[in-house]
């Protein structure tokens, strides 16, 4: 039986008399891995903070608390002067993650980091940052991961290891929620893909959907903005 | 070259609050400047009362009658008086702060000069000068700048004395006429009574029993015209006809190390609480961690509460060792009022913590909150170190507004207090409400930051 683990119903996000998110609604269910795509300003990252809980729709409401979210921003939210070890500790305590020696050895060999553990986020690369950025936002074992362009800063090897990472995650349960602006990678790796241009929801289907007749998916959302005035 | 420099102002342009600081910092503290130094303290401000009756304010000098009401205006031209009719009043001036000083010139000041210049003893004539002595800055300042125009009052009296004084004693010696109550006299004097005594000796005959006494005449003549003769140089130094009591108000209670203890303790607490605060907020939105902070982990209210009691706890820790060290050295502080100090400086730290962390919340970045936070607090430093009187009435007035939002000139005053065993209550009251509203500040200001 597949379930819904987490939802948005007609939200509506209004910075002055900008409108940046309009009537959005969608659901994803457990293990599913769903890809929001969309030119610049198209209110991903947006969407995101609010699925997240860090900004509060203007209208409508999602359908999880905040606290069953892991939330991953786009640049590495941890603090740079402190050891990675110490940054899940923190973090995990915060989370008040009942065994936190255990959740963050956990953490520390999901992310291939054991041994960086005693090092400085600060010195550490941008991909290895990026690790320990995902690793805080699952600390809680949450049900729902939120990734805000979790690629941008990786190599393509990086890039590679982090996908097989978060594919195995959804395998085990979790749903993934990620922004991209690498619709190839929304093609390889989403199960589905919600396309956002101007705010407004204009697809909400699997990648397969949206390519139609086009052989190429990036071909084929160019030609599906452009049809639609975008 | 060119295109570099739009790019420059585009980005200023575009940190409006740097932009908005660095103008109004710079236009600030010109204006302070000028105004203090357009309308400084050139005439210090002193309630007065003059207690002279206008109809007794004369004394004789020889057959010159001088108005001693007329050498106090001179004194009052060179200060900004603050007339008042009784010195209970002009006392309470100075205790308010609205005057520097209290000059009370008693009514018998004429009798007692004249009782001077007459030679008949008694009291000299003085004038009572009250001050407050809360403040060392204040107090060299207030001695200095009104014992210098009673000095000058002095010396304008003195020149009067010596020059009438010098007259007779001119008769005296060379003699002349004057005039006194419309009636002229000539006079010998003491040059022409032993011309003529020598005169007269010399028709004597060389044996005549008169020459002995003629000459023993002659000779005092001669001794004492030649020794009056150095008295102008005696009477010039009389130099101060009148004196100067001076009481000093609420400085008599307490410790004399508390003022320096007070600044030695403020300035630490002040820097550390409010750059600490500051850094410590603008650091968790450089490092971007406060969106995720704040969605369950923590709340707003939280992080301010958090940020601002590690700032306060480690300015205090500061302050307390500075005070230790301070102790050790020497001092004459009680044992019990450094107990009180501590609370002060526990309040204090809140209330420069918060203020720290409202100035991380409007800044973007740790570098910008300390550089705001360095800039702000430099001349609030300064402006509560400046003691009443030293600045002109409406710019001290300013300052005293102006300090009133910041808690540094409380924390100072307070501490000052509190080391003298004064009550502390409403400087406490004051940096819990400053605490309280830099506190709702910082958590307007936070909603920027998600």
């Amino acid at each position: 039986m597949i379930t819904a683990t987490l939802g948005a119903e007609r939200v509506t996000r209004r910075f002055g008399e900008r409108v940046a998110l309009r009537d959005v609604s969608f659901s994803a269910n457990r293990g599913e891995r769903l890809a929001i795509i969309g030119p610049n300003g198209a209110g991903k990252t947006t969407l995101l903070s609010i699925l997240a809980g860090i900004q509060r729709p203007d209208e409508g409401r999602v359908t999880h608390p905040p606290e069953a979210v892991g939330w991953v921003p786009q640049q590495a939210a941890v603090y740079s002067k402190l050891s990675v070890r110490e940054n899940l500790r923190l973090f995990a305590r915060l989370e008040r993650v009942g065994d936190i020696a255990a959740a963050v050895d956990r953490m520390l060999d999901l992310t291939a980091l054991r041994d960086r553990a005693g090092d400085e986020v600060g010195k550490l690369s941008g991909g290895n940052r990026q690790r320990v950025n995902i690793a805080v936002g699952l600390l809680a074992e949450p049900d729902v991961l939120l990734l805000d362009e979790p690629s941008t800063a990786l190599d393509p090897r990086q890039r590679e290891l982090l996908w097989d990472f978060i594919s195995a995650l959804a395998a085990a349960g979790t749903t993934v929620v990620f922004s991209t602006h690498n619709v190839g990678e929304a093609e390889r790796y989403a199960d589905r893909v919600l396309v956002l241009a101007d705010g407004e929801l204009l697809f909400d289907g699997a990648p397969g959907e949206l390519v139609g007749e086009e052989r190429d998916f990036e071909a084929a959302f160019v030609r599906f903005l452009h049809e639609r005035g975008h | 070259m060119r295109w570099l420099a739009v790019k420059d102002l585009q980005i200023l342009r575009r940190s409006p609050l740097l932009l908005v600081v660095l103008v109004v910092y710079s236009l600030g503290l010109g204006v302070a400047v000028g105004l203090s130094r357009g309308s400084g303290p050139a005439k210090p401000r002193v309630a007065v009362v003059n207690e002279i009756p206008a109809d007794s304010s004369s004394f004789q000098l020889g057959n010159e009658k001088i108005d001693a009401n007329k050498y106090a205006a001179q004194l009052f031209e060179s200060i900004d008086p603050i007339r008042v009719k009784t010195p209970a009043e002009a006392i309470a001036k100075v205790r308010s702060g609205d005057a520097l000083g209290a000059l009370i010139v008693p009514a018998d000041i004429p009798q007692k000069l004249q009782g001077t210049i007459n030679l008949s003893g008694g009291a000299p004539p003085s004038v009572d000068f009250y001050y407050e002595g809360d403040n060392p800055l204040k107090t060299r300042y207030v001695r200095s700048a009104v014992s210098s125009r009673i000095a000058d009052a002095n010396r304008v009296l003195s020149q009067k004395i010596v020059g009438v004084a010098a007259r007779y004693l001119g008769y005296i010696l060379h003699g002349g006429q004057f005039s006194v109550l419309g009636q002229t006299f000539d006079v010998l004097g003491l040059d022409n009574a032993d011309r003529i005594v020598r005169a007269v000796e010399a028709t004597l005959p060389a044996n005549a029993a008169q020459r002995a006494g003629l000459d023993r005449v002659a000779s005092f003549a001669r001794l004492a015209a030649d020794n009056l003769d150095l008295s102008n140089q005696l009477l010039s130094t009389i130099g101060q006809p009148i004196r100067v009591n001076e009481h000093v108000l609420g400085a008599a209670k307490g410790s004399d190390d508390a003022y320096t203890f007070a600044i030695a303790l403020s300035i630490p607490l002040m820097f550390v609480c409010v750059l600490l605060g500051a850094g410590l907020l603008a650091l968790e939105r450089e490092e971007h961690v406060f969106g995720r902070l704040v969605r369950g982990l923590v709340s707003g209210t939280g992080i301010i509460v958090e940020k601002t009691g590690i700032a306060a706890g480690l300015g205090a820790l500061a302050s307390v060792l500075t005070l230790a060290v301070l102790v050790i050295i020497g001092s004459d502080v009680a044992a019990a009022h450094l107990l009180v100090a501590l609370i002060m400086i526990v309040l204090g730290g809140l209330a420069f913590g918060a203020l720290g962390v409202a100035l991380g919340a409007a800044a973007r970045d740790v570098r910008t909150a300390s550089l705001l936070g360095v800039l702000l607090l430099l001349p609030i430093a300064v402006i509560g170190l400046i003691p009443v009187g030293l600045a002109s009435p409406g710019l001290y007035d300013a300052i005293r507004v102006v300090s009133g939002f910041f808690p540094f000139r409380v924390v100072l005053n307070g501490l000052d207090e509190a080391l003298r065993g004064d009550a502390i209550g409403v400087r406490l009251a004051h940096l819990a409400a400053l605490a309280a509203a830099y506190g709702v500040a910082a958590r307007l200001a936070l909603r920027r930051f998600a």
